[in-house]
């Protein structure tokens, strides 16, 4: 560490002396990373998103007639309490349900002022502790008299976990395939300038400089590389994200009632990710350019 | 002290150095001299373990160097001061860099490098150099800093290979004065050369090889005939390409004496 300062300064001269290939790799490597981003954007909205799902759903409704009264429901919710793998059991009257959907709507909840009755039904809920048991019970909450229909999401969550964990594995495969890629990028432009240097690179070990001390200022222009990019990469995803979010947030939310992960939560992920992730490009990629001018 | 010990390498089809022993003690002043291809430069290479021997072993100070690790190596070459025949000089960085970097390789304190580098450059009489790029220099300049370089961290043995062979003889005597002064104050110098004059002028301990062997060692003259035809080719090649005839003439007529 003693000679952390040269080495600094080494590696900004040594960028700048290979300026050109520098920049090269620096927009190579901020392609990659934009692409990275999009899959990392899609992933984390995703991934919310499912989580979400899953909360609201780990329970099954049961939609009453409008006929049933409150006390032939205690009936259902006690004879329910009892059972195997349930952890509670409520009555929602119509106006409670009214007012999720206009909570979950927010914003667009005056839309709803329009409607002359409330169309939704009284229900009991029954949260769900056991997943297991929870295709019996559905089929249990299908003989209880007075019901209109018994609501179980458990197929629609499963498919739609499915797919999350597909979204999730396919970007992960291709992402490192991209920081395979791009580590490639830097390990080439790097060779080039070892390979401009080979003759100095000789020298110097003639001199009696190790290994390390040789290979630092090559280390130090690869991570230069990786953190501009990263730079680059951050600024214009929160640019372009902040305005997608604008744009389409409030469209997704009515579509699918789900809010798209805020920019700047996910910005402050992100910076951390991408400054890490340029600084492993980098380094490997200076240290693999550089292997076979330091052995022997 | 300096020990070759039964020491021999072998190139694939040719042989570098064939069971060579040798001693040399501290201070020495030894030259190495034969025929091209006779194995001076396996000589150095193993001594700095460029390349490492097949057999036998090698010490300098006590420290065995074949089959030495190459964590090992940078350490060897700071404690051996290392000047070529071309130089070597690293073209991006001033005279004063190229003689410092010896020094930021170990660590070495700013303020240090700022004392000792400028009395060195003073030494070798390119003080007013220091801000030059190699390529600003003349040959015998170039090797003023090379040899700078080589011993500002006062290493205990100076190696040489064929030093002056880029050099016109006025300059390759110069750089011989600096040399000798170096020696003077406790370096031991192993030269590798073909200047017949150089070695013959110096009488220091002359180690002559042939096909890999030691085949004389003793103080003096070059006296080695055979080596000295080769010699003369290289240095005419030289002189005609410095465009130094009337150099040349006036060595082959001292030849023929
Ligand atoms: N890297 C090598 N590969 C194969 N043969 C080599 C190699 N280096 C040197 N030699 C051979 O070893 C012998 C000694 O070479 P060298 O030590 O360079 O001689 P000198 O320096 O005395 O001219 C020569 O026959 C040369 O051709
Ligand atoms: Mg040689």
């Amino acid at each position: 560490m003693k000679s952390f300062g040269y080495t600094l300064k080494q590696s900004f001269v040594q960028f700048g002396r290979n300026l050109n290939m520098s920049l090269i790799s620096i927009f190579a490597i901020t392609c990659m990373m934009l692409i990275l981003s999009l899959f990392f954007i899609l992933v984390i909205n995703v991934s919310t998103a499912a989580e979400t799902i899953k909360g609201d759903y780990d329970s099954i409704e049961i939609f009453l007639d409008d006929k049933t009264t409150p006390e032939q429901a205690d009936d259902m919710i006690t004879d329910l309490k009892a059972q195997d793998g349930v952890d509670d059991a409520y009555y929602k009257s119509k106006e409670q349900a009214m007012a999720e959907f206009r909570d979950r709507w927010g914003e667009n909840g005056y839309l709803l002022d329009s409607l002359e009755d409330n169309p939704l039904p009284n229900s009991v809920v029954i949260v769900i502790g056991d997943l297991e048991k929870a295709d019996a019970l559905a089929a249990h909450a299908e003989k209880f008299d007075g019901i209109e229909d018994v609501k179980y999401y458990k197929s629609t969550v499963d498919k739609l976990l499915e797919a999350t964990r597909f979204v999730q594995i396919g970007a992960l495969v291709i992402m490192i395939f991209l920081i395979i890629i791009s580590i490639v990028v830097v390990s080439n432009t790097i060779k080039l300038t070892v390979f401009n240097r080979a003759e100095e690179i000789s020298i110097m070990k003639y001199v009696g400089a190790t290994n390390w001390f040789i290979r630092g200022p090559f280390l130090g222009e690869g991570i230069i590389i990786g953190i501009i990019s990263a730079a680059i990469s951050v600024g214009l995803t929160y640019f372009v994200y902040g305005k997608l979010v604008d744009m389409l947030g409030e469209q997704v939310y009515q579509m699918l009632s789900m809010p798209m992960v805020p920019v700047n939560f996910l910005i402050v992920n992100f910076a951390w990710i991408f400054l890490a992730l340029g600084v492993s490009i980098g380094s490997c990629g200076s240290i693999i350019s550089m292997r076979r001018f330091l052995d022997a | 002290m300096i020990v070759f010990d039964h020491v021999s390498k072998y190139y694939k089809s040719n042989v570098g150095l064939d069971d060579v022993s040798v001693r040399i003690n501290e201070g020495d002043f030894v030259f190495l001299v034969g025929p091209s291809g006779s194995g001076k430069s396996t000589f150095i290479k193993l001594l700095i373990h460029e390349i490492n021997a097949d057999k036998g072993s090698i010490k300098i100070r006590g420290h065995e160097v074949t089959n030495m690790s190459a964590r090992h190596v940078p350490i060897l070459r700071r404690r051996v001061g290392i000047v070529f025949q071309d130089f070597r000089l690293l073209p991006k960085k001033t005279v004063y860099e190229n003689v410092a970097f010896a020094m930021e390789i170990i660590h070495k304190p700013k303020k240090l490098i700022k004392k000792n580098v400028p009395q060195v450059l003073t030494m070798m009489g390119i003080a007013d150099k220091a801000d030059k790029y190699p390529d600003e220099l003349s040959a015998g300049e170039q090797q003023r800093v090379a040899i700078a370089r080589a011993i500002i961290n006062r290493p205990r043995v100076l190696i040489a290979d064929e030093p002056t062979g880029n050099l016109d003889p006025d300059t390759a005597w110069e750089i011989m004065q600096l040399l000798n002064q170096i020696n003077q104050r406790g370096t031991t110098i192993i030269m590798v050369t073909h200047a017949k004059d150089i070695v013959d002028k110096m009488g220091k301990r002359v180690i002559a090889i042939e096909k890999g062997r030691i085949v004389r060692d003793e103080f003096g003259a070059y006296g080695y005939q055979e080596a000295l035809e080769n010699a003369e080719m290289t240095f005419d090649t030289i002189q005609i390409q410095r465009r130094d005839t009337s150099r040349i003439r006036f060595r082959r007529g001292g030849d023929e004496k």
